[in-house]
């Protein structure tokens, strides 16, 4: 149990004074990108949904860019992993992040090409 | 030579007691099924992508299926699902600080911060409730064809969505709900919808500013809505009336979609829940003074991390289920 706090969150950019002040920064900045992600879904820009990075719209690459930043800051503070040994940080995250990418990377190329099969094959299903 | 010998600092080594990761045993066991969990939801999250990349044209739009908030009326995508996810992100924040008050011993700091996280926790898992109900409930109604694809309804002249209701003609005609009793199969309705087919069919064309909206998403991103004279082609095709959503039929478009909300979801609160139970047995020990006695407040912040952790799969779940 770490009972030193590292109390600097963005790389040094933004220090907080005590603990418990840096739960309410982060707080704060997770609302924030909530609050952000919501507006994003409801107004749907027009730039970001119909302009495609890698096959995907903007839009959904901003979701996912924010979920990641919001989740790295749960684990990080919340969870304090800031606080916690290099390697046993390292082998909580790289862990799942690698099994979670090839996972991802297999099952929707699979999907995408179930997708072709459908379409293009002698399939009838939408009527 | 001196490999015999035995020095302090080797016997400190391999003695026995040594926490190479700084962690204790219990918290090391808790990031293991953390670890574990993570993967268990991401093979359901990643399992839902692989059906909607499968139906990739076809799959609900999720901000015109969660479209309420309880005690208002009208169309309010999202807003309600922005709330719980405050809730969640909030009785995160007061169980650091219930953990952070542990690290101080304070114990009634420790007993307050953890009163406001079962608070937030047991309205989370009443949101999800009510979220739940108001999704098996149904909106509009819709019709089923064939080939289990969904027909929605649209009114033509403001491009609102059309409630069976709105349209349907009232048949002088009359339908049992089916009992197993009466069968010879053991098998019943699960529910009798408030139409019949006929009543939705005869209703639609009597009314002809009521189009028929497919499933299928254009390029704009929208719902394909047909022609009145398509619509009426398309209205044989149907075989029942829809209203809610279950585990076979889902009025709201894909059944997987369905199939999924229940599942991801059901589970996420079932943590969410058993959450609550393991937040209160440790919030009566606080109350009791046991981990005053122990010490330190370490299990405070084991269950801390198990609390983090299903804030951190709901984040997930809101991208993906909801946003995405």
């Amino acid at each position: 149990m770490a009972h030193e706090h590292k109390l600097e969150i963005f790389r040094g950019t933004l220090k907080f004074k005590s603990n418990v002040q840096k739960i309410w920064g982060v707080l704060i900045f997770l609302s924030i990108v909530t609050a952000v992600e919501v507006a994003l879904g409801i107004t749907k820009p027009r730039v970001l949904t119909h302009n495609f990075f890698l096959g995907m719209k903007l839009l959904n690459w901003i979701f996912i860019i924010l979920t990641l930043v919001k989740a790295y800051y749960i684990a990080w503070d919340f969870m304090h992993l800031r606080d916690e040994k290099t390697a046993l940080r390292r082998s909580i995250v790289w862990t799942p992040i690698f099994l979670v990418c090839y996972l991802i990377f297999i099952l929707l190329f699979e999907a995408d090409y179930i997708y072709n099969v459908y379409k293009d094959g002698f399939m009838a299903w939408n009527f | 030579m001196d490999a015999t010998v035995t020095t302090g600092t080797e016997e400190s080594v391999w003695g026995g007691g040594n926490q190479p990761l700084g962690a204790s045993y219990g918290k090391m066991m808790m990031w293991f099924f953390i670890v574990s969990d993570a993967l268990t939801f991401s093979g359901f999250l990643v399992s839902y992508g692989f059906s909607r990349f499968k139906f990739i044209e076809t799959w609900p739009i999720a901000d015109e299926v969660f479209t309420h908030v309880p005690f208002f009326h009208g169309n309010y995508p999202m807003y309600y699902v922005a709330f719980m996810t405050f809730i969640l992100i909030m009785s995160s924040v007061t169980m650091v600080l219930a953990v952070d008050a542990g690290h101080k011993m304070i114990q009634k700091k420790v007993v307050l911060y953890m009163f406001l996280t079962i608070i937030g926790g047991a309205i989370f898992v009443g949101s999800q409730a009510w979220e739940w109900a108001t999704f098996i409930k149904g909106d509009h109604g819709a019709l089923e064809t064939k080939g289990g694809r969904i027909l929605q309804f649209v009114n033509a002249e403001t491009g609102e969505r059309a409630s069976l209701a709105d349209f349907s003609k009232t048949l002088p005609e009359e339908r049992v709900k089916h009992e197993s009793s009466q069968g010879v199969w053991f098998e019943k309705e699960g529910y009798k919808t408030s139409f019949s087919l006929n009543e939705v069919v005869e209703g639609f064309k009597a009314t002809p500013n009521i189009l028929i909206r497919t499933e299928t998403i254009n390029d704009e991103g929208h719902k394909t809505v047909l022609t009145r004279e398509e619509s009426l082609a398309k209205l044989k095709d149907a075989v029942m009336v829809v209203e809610g959503a279950n585990l076979i039929h889902n009025e709201y478009g894909s059944r997987l979609f369905a199939d999924f909300f229940f599942f991801i979801t059901g589970f996420h609160g079932f943590h969410v829940f058993s959450g609550v139970v393991i937040n209160v047995i440790i919030f009566f020990n606080v109350i009791l003074g046991t981990y005053e006695r122990r010490g330190h407040y370490e299990m405070v912040e084991k269950v801390g991390l198990y609390w983090h952790f299903v804030d951190l799969v709901w984040v997930f779940v809101f991208t993906f289920f909801y946003l995405v």
